[in-house]
């Protein structure tokens, strides 16, 4: 996974509430059983005239010059709702979004997002629209936990794990796998506290 | 096997959907090389996984269970702790047997009352998020509590837990009671003997202390509650079946859903109606629905369709007739599956149709490119199709 240290781009606003994972990746543009392929998807059902064409729609907030190589997305409050699809972060993540602002985040794409080294920023939803009316590249810094926008700045919280998997581009299994004999000590006396819990032979 | 299968009749691996055989094909010989059971499509027990696994006894009472999607929150309606991930964590979770998560938030939600006559927890769950948002359980857990949520039936419990996540919680869950435990007795995986006396003295003590403290309190007066329908492309725009599209509409979802501020739903015409999905395809949503259909028609030129959540679902349905009356009513009745609760390049609705859905998203496109859809109850989708338009199943009854 790519660290994520600092980054500098512009920011593309799309200041809609309860944007959800059918539109950022619709099922239908999930052809394959792989985690690649997924950028073209993007946003299809917004970001091209008609259901299944390439053909870009103008007005949608991509497909706009200014923001072509935007690596920074604004969002709406309940970013990312709806299905646990990953193939979401992996369309966004593969077209080049690297950071996300929004006011809230759905729990399992903010999860995915940790996973996939694409950083969900919390800002309320003033601070978004500030920074969206501004139009002046966004930094944003990890470690400090800053978002830097023209001459104003705001802090954002992330939680210890996720930000060191990110500044790290750390894989959640390796880090798991060091406490193995601790999962392996918890699953022996649960199993005897619990024996129901664990089916051992197909009954 | 339940998103990607067929749900025509003699159905088997092909699918319409583009990549469906490959992804069925290959999670087969996946599963087989690692030795996981698969409840595949020919498989006498194959469904829904929010429908057979509380049907096979799977998911138990003070549980961890994870699945790779939303809806596994379904499942906390057995007093366990179950919610959907990502294919990154399903991966982490099949490496390592455990998944690292933060604490999360807690948030109980009590209902108060009885429900009134043709008010189910479908409308439960859409006034919660109609008045707190789409986005109001921020990743709590939610435990859903009170005396009218203790009355609701095991099948109700799972349709109320369902969309938990439609609420941005991290999960539902529901406290196991004696009607937990006897539902749970005699399923297949459900330990039974000796072993079923020692769990149950184990899961009766799981419920919250009284004078617990949760993060967030939220209390409902259920005998306010009627049947809800949206009106929208989120499932908090949602209102009772004899209001009006409210102001301060989005615009962008009025101009998709083709509705105005101020309009009645009751009486908008639909073009078809269909009952499934893991919020509404177990035996009791179906017997609710078939209730209402007995000696009816579907309005001409509405299409629609019942897909039951299970094999199960579908063979004890039959055995009690629901399936001639669905079918007389003008219904197809389909084999198990998620069916068109989503589309995904597969079978859909004829284009720009407007949908009455027993399903939990009415997202832009959830159903097919253009398709409007409006979530409801059993009950309520069934009374539409009959009247071809959107109707209240109360008016039906009397």
């Amino acid at each position: 996974m790519t660290p994520f240290t600092v980054l500098t781009s512009v920011a593309a606003p799309l200041l809609r509430d309860n944007v959800d994972t059918d539109a950022i990746i619709p099922s239908r543009e999930m052809k394959s059983t792989g985690k690649t392929g997924l950028a073209a998807g993007l946003f299809a059902p917004w970001r091209y005239l008609s259901p299944g064409s390439r053909d870009p729609d103008p007005a949608f907030v991509l497909n706009q010059p200014r923001y072509a190589n935007a690596h920074i997305l604004l969002g709406g409050d309940n970013f990312g709702c709806g299905s646990s699809r990953e193939h979401a972060v992996w369309a966004l993540a593969e077209y080049g979004i690297r950071a996300i602002i929004a006011p809230s985040f759905a729990p399992i794409f903010a999860g995915n997002c940790i996973r996939n080294g694409v950083l969900p920023v919390v800002l309320d939803r003033g601070s978004v629209a500030t920074i969206a009316a501004a139009n002046e590249p966004v930094t944003i810094d990890l470690a400090q936990q800053q978002v830097e926008a023209g001459s104003q700045r705001w802090n954002f919280a992330i939680g210890a794990e996720a930000k060191a998997m990110l500044l790290e581009g750390l894989d959640g299994i390796e880090l798991t796998l060091k406490h193995r004999e601790r999962i392996a000590a918890f699953q022996r006396a649960d199993r005897l506290a619990r024996p129901w819990i664990y089916f051992s032979t197909q009954p | 096997m339940d998103h990607i299968v067929d749900t025509r009749r003699g159905r088997n691996d092909r699918t319409l959907m583009p990549g469906g055989q490959a992804f069925i094909t290959e999670t087969r010989s996946a599963a087989r090389e690692a030795g996981i059971t698969l409840f595949d499509v020919t498989d006498p027990d194959q469904g829904i996984v929010h429908v057979i696994s509380p049907e096979l006894g799977i998911v138990l009472p003070g549980c961890t269970l994870i699945a790779p999607d939303s809806h596994t929150c379904t499942q906390g309606a057995f007093g366990a702790l179950a919610w959907g991930i990502g294919s990154s964590e399903a991966e982490h979770a099949l490496a390592t047997g455990v998944l690292r998560l933060s604490r999360p938030k807690t948030l109980r939600v009590t209902f108060t009352g009885a429900l009134s006559p043709g008010v189910t927890a479908k409308d439960m769950i859409l006034t919660l998020i109609a008045r707190h948002g789409a986005g109001g359980g921020k990743g709590h857990v939610v435990e859903f509590a009170g005396e009218t949520v203790t009355a609701l039936d095991m099948e109700a419990r799972m349709t109320l837990c369902n969309m938990a996540t439609e609420f941005s919680a991290m999960t539902g869950i529901v406290a196991p009671d004696e009607k937990t435990f006897a539902w749970l007795e005699g399923r297949r995986y459900a330990p039974a003997g000796e072993l079923r006396a020692q769990a149950v003295k184990h899961w009766q003590p799981l419920h919250t202390d009284e004078g617990a403290q949760f993060d967030a309190e939220i209390v409902i007066d259920a005998s306010s509650i009627e049947p809800m329908v949206s009106w929208g492309t989120s499932p908090e725009h949602s209102i009772g079946i004899s209001g009006t599209v409210p102001s301060g509409a989005p615009e962008r979802a009025l101009l998709y859903i083709g509705l105005e501020t101020g309009q009645r739903l009751a009486g908008t015409p639909i073009d078809a109606a269909f009952i499934g999905s893991c919020t509404n395809s177990r035996l009791s949503d179906l017997r609710r629905a078939a209730a209402l259909l007995k000696g009816r028609r579907v309005a001409p030129g509405v299409k629609a369709l019942c897909v039951p959540g299970s094999m199960h679902v579908k063979r004890a349905a039959e055995a009690e007739g629901l399936d001639a009356i669905f079918e007389q009513a003008g219904f197809e009745w389909r084999e198990s599956g998620c069916s068109m609760c989503f589309y995904a390049g597969g079978e859909s609705f004829a284009p720009g149709s407007r949908v009455i859905s027993s399903t939990n998203r009415n997202f832009e496109g959830r159903q097919g490119p253009n398709i409007r859809t409006h979530i409801a109850s059993p009950e309520v989708v069934a009374a539409s199709a009959i009247a071809g338009c959107i109707a209240d199943p109360r008016e039906l009854r009397s």
